[in-house]
């Protein structure tokens, strides 16, 4: 009985939280077709959530990429397929690893960073007092850091992609003797505008995602440091998770409108 | 002006608000005292809507607020400011900016206007030269200064005040007294002021309601209050706790 009434209660309290998170994503939706975009605001979260991550994001690339390029090559290796590294990393860096890494890094570093801050401001009445002066929270907090990772997140994953494949090429060809030429010609015949437009998309995915549950562990904080800190912890979960688990169902659906292969 | 009917509020099992009845009248100055944790600070909220009762009718300006989505409440909230008991200021901004946030909010771009504003407000709390300031290198008193600044820069009809001069030193807030005053005056402002201050109250108030358990226990002018020969009333305004070494 115990058991029944422990799994209700956390099945209640998962589908409460898709509520909110799904409440706080129409609110937003209709503060963006409906009221003002803070150009301001929106330009500063461009920089923090854009342009300060492209180090950690570049960083990520490169080191999965060389790393992948070196395993392919020595299970490759012993099959005789040496030529085949750079398709395989490049399509796996397009279609799997370059969303997922930098989903994870930005959750981390952004997501972790936008509930703090919003959760502090819920803590010290900041939030109060912008409610107090007319200011809807979602207008002037979350729309503008929805719209800045959106135009930063297809950007990073361009970044990590592209470090990983260069990674991939220095460590397949320059220290384990690939000859360049089969790599390239490879890794171009197996790797299209599909890929391409996989990574974007999940790219843009990963983003709202990430948004939406800072945003909204920020603003569920409860009192104090603690909460603050709790909320900041689980974004960072919550957030990680979200981008492993939908990752599944992403790449099973957009596997049909931009499929794998030649 | 603001008009409270029946209003209640549990949380959990903790009933905050018993069923609170209060009229406020248009540019009076209503100070509401009570012990500390006897919900003045959850009244306070709910006349501006940052709370929901559990049952009960909160009326601005002859429209009722209770059940009112967020976004319909933003335009009555321009008309009615309130200044949080830790000034409640937003710490990525400087003072002036702080100050300039509601303008700016209005859709005023005029630089020249805003500064021209800004510095009249400043002026009004005192506070020139402090403008490039962020709030955690200013003064408690000055931060409450400055969040009542950012209140009355865009004149509203009705200031509702949370421990204006709590923590503060008698001089600063004597001048905040002098201050409600002098708005209430000058501009006709209604005001409410959670306080627990008797000296501050007996200044500033035209009424004084005292809140004990939830419930409205006295309504009446501050002169009433000092008379009440009621113990509860009279142990709060003279400070007396009963208590022996």
């Amino acid at each position: 009985m115990l058991f029944f009434r422990f799994l209700g209660r956390s099945f209640l309290s998962f589908f409460s939280y898709l509520g909110s998170l799904l409440f706080l994503a129409l609110e937003a939706g209709y503060s963006v077709i409906r009221m003002p975009v803070r150009w301001k605001l929106t330009l500063r979260q461009v920089v923090e959530v854009g342009y300060r991550t492209q180090m950690v994001v570049m960083v990520t690339g490169a080191f999965t990429g060389a790393v992948f390029g070196a395993q392919t090559f020595f299970q490759f290796h012993k099959l005789g397929m040496d030529t085949a590294v750079g398709a395989v990393v490049a399509v796996s860096m397009f279609r799997e690893l370059g969303p997922v890494l930098t989903g994870l890094m930005v959750a981390g570093r952004v997501g972790a960073a936008m509930s703090a801050e919003i959760g502090t401001m819920k803590v010290t009445e900041q939030l109060d007092a912008l409610r107090a002066l007319g200011v809807h929270p979602v207008d002037y907090l979350v729309v503008p850091r929805i719209i800045a990772v959106m135009i930063s997140m297809p950007l990073l994953v361009a970044e990590c992609v592209g470090m990983g494949i260069v990674a991939g090429k220095v460590v397949a060809v320059d220290l384990l003797g690939v000859k360049q030429a089969y790599f390239m010609d490879y890794m171009l015949k197996f790797t299209g505008a599909r890929d391409i437009k996989m990574a974007l998309t999940k790219g843009a995915c990963f983003g709202l995602l990430i948004v939406l549950i800072a945003c909204n562990q920020g603003l569920r904080a409860r009192e104090g440091a603690v909460g603050v800190g709790q909320a900041t912890t689980q974004s960072v979960v919550i957030g990680s998770l979200a981008i492993l688990i939908s990752n599944f169902f992403l790449t099973l659906i957009l596997n049909i409108f931009y499929p794998a292969g030649v | 002006m603001i008009s409270v009917k029946a209003l209640t509020k549990q949380i959990g099992a903790q009933k905050i608000l018993q069923g609170i009845d209060l009229d406020i009248r248009q540019g009076e100055t209503m100070v509401v005292l009570g012990r500390s944790g006897g919900g003045k600070s959850v009244l306070l909220k709910h006349l501006i809507g940052l709370m929901i009762p559990s049952s009960g009718e909160v009326w601005i300006e002859g429209r009722q607020i209770v059940g009112l989505s967020e976004r319909a409440l933003l335009p009555i909230r321009k008309r009615v400011g309130m200044m949080f008991q830790s000034g409640a200021l937003f710490d990525s901004m400087t003072v002036e900016e702080n100050v300039a946030f509601p303008l700016r909010e209005a859709g005023i771009r005029d630089g020249a206007e805003i500064r021209q504003r800004v510095d009249k407000a400043l002026e009004v709390v005192e506070l020139t030269g402090h403008e490039t300031k962020k709030p955690e290198n200013i003064s408690g008193g000055m931060k409450k200064r400055v969040a009542l600044a950012r209140v009355i820069i865009n004149e509203p009809a009705c200031v509702l005040y949370d421990e204006p001069t709590a923590g503060l030193d008698p001089v600063v807030s004597d001048s905040i007294d002098h201050l409600i005053r002098r708005l209430q005056k000058r501009m006709g402002m209604t005001s409410i002021v959670v306080t627990h201050d008797m000296k501050s109250a007996n200044f500033i108030a035209d009424r004084v309601a005292y809140l004990h358990e939830g419930r409205i226990y006295f309504l009446g002018t501050p002169k009433e209050l000092m008379a009440s020969g009621d113990p509860l009333i009279s142990d709060f305004v003279r400070g007396r706790s009963h208590e022996t070494i």
